[in-house]
């Protein structure tokens, strides 16, 4: 928990301190383009590809430093992880994590008053960690109790807060102020009901969070760079924001 | 008189083809709703869930310097091998395509199965094939394109032959890469590298030019109010989808979400704003496309001539006057006086003519080892065009009553005539 506010500390002020402007400056021998905006775009449309994007500058660093981590460190950890686990146990695992988050989602489903969903929720969570085997087989699916997914970021933005600026996180990558402050909330909820007892275990702690972090990149389709779009940055922050309307709309 | 006969000749044509396909049963009538769509989950043939995928890389041009923005020096494919000697197939990607997409992996996983080794290619469209693989990086030139990736496949052949054994190759490709793998095959009969046995070409365009106009002028002709409200449209879009996705709580974005609109709405759905979300896919790769050959030639078409892009450098202004390009602007401003220029003596039309399978459709229709599957309402397809299959193939044309463009690929019966054909 204390890493937790020692390492949003660490960021904020790592922002501060690369904030060096994203705008295109005019360089040394440079001419004007064929196609301008000025020559093509009619003034004060809005474009749907715009997003409020203040740290520019250190996002598309962290951005290229995310590509660089998954490529290196990331995906060989996963490719590994793949080769020796046959897919029984894979789908164990993410059905453990996903049963051991339903505690968030409960919580959050509590506060938006979603009685529906929080019943539901519930009902998963106490068959999935009972029939279920701890969470690793989801039993509650095929037994037609669906799956919700809230966060304490929804949480907020369905009480009205706004995106704030978009924010890359450091490995976890598109996010906003909101979200990214909402992602911390769940994390801190979650290590204060402790469901697994790290308080008694710390090993267990870093272990969790290790094997969270290769299951989620397992189930992830998406890789780096492969949209072949050199406005990937642009479409990837366009439409982490529209999913997120989606999702908070829900 | 002659109108007459047409006519008369077109119905026999529709009757019989009817009675030819009377018992295919792809679920799509709508071409627009397919090309979108594609194959819904319970109509797809029966595939591994799992194939021993290697995804791979390597340097094409060694001297090639790049710019800091590119972020990637290799040329990536993917190689899918059987343990055993075997046919390969190389498979090519269409416009704008990655050799991971999904049609890609879907066509893998259907010859894996069947017994091949398979080399999937990113089209010579997509951005890391511009960067690393295209001789002028002034990409769209099918003759010359198809060249770049025949030097590909070789340098690819070099790489892996030592680890597999290879009895015979084909090769295959969808849309712009169906009509690319036939002017390989043509390339293969002089330079005599791979000795195709068979090439089977889906869902190819006949003219470039006349596709990419079309698809230009889906995205230019359907947004309500034109292009430059393109904003208004998408927040629509994602405002419905919103809708859509709150009244079927149990689905996921992607489990068949699309097709369940569709049978909801009985197949009736809105023509105009399904061209535009179809114009607008092609509008993102020709933009990719268009920028990333910008930022190579250093053209100052989008990009400001002689700047640096660096890394942490927004480029959403570009993006912005990229979206508002169109394939066609691309080839009058910076794509036909290239050519132009480097083949004295060429005028606009025979250059429009090189980028058309009627320019080889001699080759075409005297190569038994070719076959084209392709759909009758496929929309990259200019009114009458889908009769040049039917002319320069003849038998050898397997034209489906429907399926849009490459919306049936994965449909089972589309699917075994795929790998039968290569197995015969």
């Amino acid at each position: 928990m204390k890493n937790l506010f020692n390492f949003s500390a660490l960021l904020i002020c790592f922002i501060l301190l690369s904030a060096c402007s994203a705008t295109p400056i005019k360089q040394a021998g440079e001419l004007p383009a064929e196609r301008t905006a000025e020559t093509t775009l009619t003034n004060g449309t809005a474009h749907a590809i715009d997003v409020y994007d203040p740290w520019e500058g250190f996002n598309r660093g962290m951005y290229r430093f995310n590509a660089g981590f998954d490529h290196y460190v990331f995906l060989p950890v996963v490719r590994g992880y793949r080769a020796i686990t046959p897919n029984v146990v894979k789908d164990g695992i993410s059905n453990f994590f996903d049963n051991i988050y339903e505690i968030n989602t409960l919580l959050n489903t509590v506060l938006q008053l979603k009685p529906k969903k929080s019943l539901d929720t519930a009902g998963r969570f106490v068959i999935n960690s009972t029939v279920g085997l701890l969470g690793i087989f989801d039993v509650a699916t095929r037994w037609g109790i669906h799956e919700h997914d809230e966060d304490f970021g929804q949480t907020l933005g369905h009480y009205g807060v706004g995106n704030g600026p978009y924010l890359v996180l450091p490995i976890l990558g598109p996010s906003n102020l909101r979200d990214a402050g909402g992602l911390s909330v769940d994390i801190l909820a979650f290590n204060e009901i402790d469901p697994l007892n790290f308080k008694e275990h710390n090993h267990r702690e870093l272990a969790f969070f290790l094997m969270d972090g290769i299951d989620i990149r397992h189930r992830t389709e998406f890789r780096y760079y492969d949209s072949g779009s050199p406005f990937e940055y642009e479409l990837i922050r366009m439409l982490y924001t529209s999913k997120r309307k989606i999702e908070i709309n829900h | 008189m002659r109108t007459m006969s047409i006519i008369v000749g077109f119905l026999i044509a529709t009757v019989l083809s009817t009675a030819c396909w009377a018992d295919y049963n792809y679920p799509i009538d709508n071409a627009l709703a397919a090309t979108i769509i594609g194959t819904p989950k319970e109509f797809i043939a029966d595939l591994p869930a799992d194939i021993p995928r290697e995804e791979k890389s390597l340097i094409v041009f060694p001297d090639r310097e790049l710019p800091d923005f590119v972020p990637r020096a290799e040329l990536h494919y993917t190689l899918v091998a059987q343990d055993h000697a075997a046919p390969l197939i190389f498979s090519i990607a269409g416009t704008g395509g990655s050799h991971r997409g999904a049609k890609m992996q879907m066509i893998e996983k259907a010859f894996y199965q069947a017994g091949f080794h398979v080399v999937s290619l990113s089209s010579p469209t997509y951005a890391n094939f511009i960067v690393t693989a295209s001789t002028t990086s002034i990409p769209g030139h099918i003759v010359e394109d198809s060249a770049d990736l025949y030097n590909v496949m070789e340098l690819i052949e070099d790489q892996v032959h030592h680890d597999i054994e290879i009895t015979d190759f084909h090769i295959t490709g969808y849309s712009l890469g169906g009509a690319q793998a036939a002017f390989i095959s043509l390339l293969d009969e002089k330079r005599k590298v791979f000795n195709f046995k068979k090439v089977l070409m889906i869902n190819p365009p006949v003219s470039l030019y006349n596709s990419a106009v079309i698809l230009d002028d889906m995205l230019a002709n359907n947004i309500p109010g034109g292009p430059g409200h393109f904003n208004s449209f998408y927040n629509n879009l994602v405002e419905d989808f919103s809708k859509e996705y709150n009244r079927q709580e149990n689905l996921d974005f992607n489990d068949d979400f699309l097709y369940r609109i569709y049978q909801r709405k009985h197949g009736k759905i809105d023509p105009s704003r399904s061209a535009a979300i179809i114009g607008f896919g092609f509008r993102i790769s020709s933009s990719n496309l268009i920028f990333t050959s910008d930022v190579m030639t250093n053209g100052g078409y989008i990009l400001p001539k002689n700047h640096q892009l660096r890394v942490r450098e927004s480029t959403t202004g570009y993006a912005k006057v990229a979206s508002r390009t169109t394939f066609i602007d691309y080839y009058n401003d910076r794509f036909a006086p290239f050519f132009l220029a480097k083949y004295s003596g060429l005028t606009d039309k025979a250059l429009r003519h090189q980028l058309s399978l009627e320019s080889i459709s001699n080759y075409l229709s005297s190569t038994e080892k070719i076959a084209v599957v392709h759909n009758v309402d496929d929309i990259i397809l200019a009114p009458g065009e889908i009769d040049f299959f039917r002319n320069a193939f003849t038998t050898r044309a397997h034209i489906y009553p429907k399926g849009g463009h490459c919306g049936n690929m994965a449909y089972k019966d589309n699917v075994d005539y795929m790998v039968n054909f290569f197995k015969d």
